[in-house]
């Protein structure tokens, strides 16, 4: 089995009120110089076969109209 | 005629569904592990949750027994129709375009929206009269209807939205106050607002039964 990571996060372009939500707290808390704060998914899995995981991510890991997705081995 | 409301693990309105399509016809439950349609004429994917609604809302429901079955029945040209929940699982299903994401405002809303029916020639909104405005109620997080550009371009041309946020009412930032959406075919539909929470004057609205109505009045002549 190998471990894998899927990076999971919102397409380019498509509004993402989570990562707004950071972006606005962390200077609140007087964290300053923060930019572009996207929030996504991190899914751990081990696989026997991890060329596989690209079908999975299409199939049901990921849903492609609104998320990007990274295949890393971990 | 015969409605069929599915039951998920988490499905909370349910209940309403079948009592408000029991105003027009039959209903019957539909447990999510069965895979038996038992005969019915028309669908509905109530509110709710569906299997903790993990990884995305609607995502898991879709594999579900039962929900092979109505991606069949509506294949065939069955007449399918989606709220709040019901919706994701139905856009996750492919079976209607887009996706729903977190509302803009991050935050749960719960209120009266008046939604302007844009086509009343559909299975869904032939009980309406042209030009109408429903008062039905919202309750939901996750409801923004997004599309990317292409697609939400073929679904205007095509004119599958059939009904909007009136102006100045859209409660979670949807693509151009979408409201509801339908299929190529017309014969499947979701929506996030909950036309089963509106069919009787003591909630204040009974704008909702006519979605109930337009199914009965379009299935009217073949299923008695």
């Amino acid at each position: 089995m190998t471990r894998m990571r899927v990076l999971v996060r919102p397409k380019a372009g498509i509004l993402d009120p989570q990562g707004q939500a950071v972006e606005r707290a962390l200077p609140a808390l007087g964290f300053d110089g923060v930019d572009h704060v996207h929030v996504g998914r991190l899914i751990e899995l081990d696989v026997a076969d991890p060329s596989r995981l690209a079908e999975m991510c299409e199939a049901l890991l990921v849903n492609p109209l609104i998320e990007d997705y990274e295949i890393v081995e971990s | 005629m015969k409605f069929g409301v599915l039951r998920f693990p988490g499905s909370c309105d349910e209940v309403d569904a079948q009592l408000a399509c029991e105003r027009v016809g039959e209903a019957v439950i539909l447990w999510h592990g069965d895979t038996d349609l038992q005969g019915v004429d028309a669908i509905v994917v109530p509110g709710g949750f569906s299997y903790g609604d993990y990884l995305r809302v609607g995502a898991i429901a879709r594999f579900a027994p039962m929900m092979e079955s109505v991606i069949a029945f509506a294949r065939e040209g069955g007449i399918v129709l989606g709220i709040c929940n019901g919706f994701q699982v139905l856009c996750e299903a492919g079976l209607l375009p887009g996706a729903l994401l977190p509302n803009q405002s991050l935050r749960f809303v719960c209120r009266q929206v008046d939604l302007v029916v844009e086509d009343t020639r559909t299975p869904f909104t032939n009980a309406c009269e042209p030009g109408a405005t429903l008062s039905i109620p919202v309750k939901h997080t996750t409801g923004c209807w997004y599309a990317p550009a292409e697609l939400h371009e073929r679904v205007e041309a095509g004119g599958q939205v059939l009904m909007r946020y009136a102006p100045g009412q859209n409660p979670n930032g949807s693509l151009a106050d979408v409201a509801g959406v339908r299929n190529e075919a017309g014969n499947v539909f979701g929506l996030m607002p909950h036309p089963e929470h509106a069919v009787d004057p003591l909630t204040g609205s009974v704008d909702g039964l006519t979605l109930f109505a337009s199914i009965r009045e379009h299935l009217g002549a073949h299923v008695g």
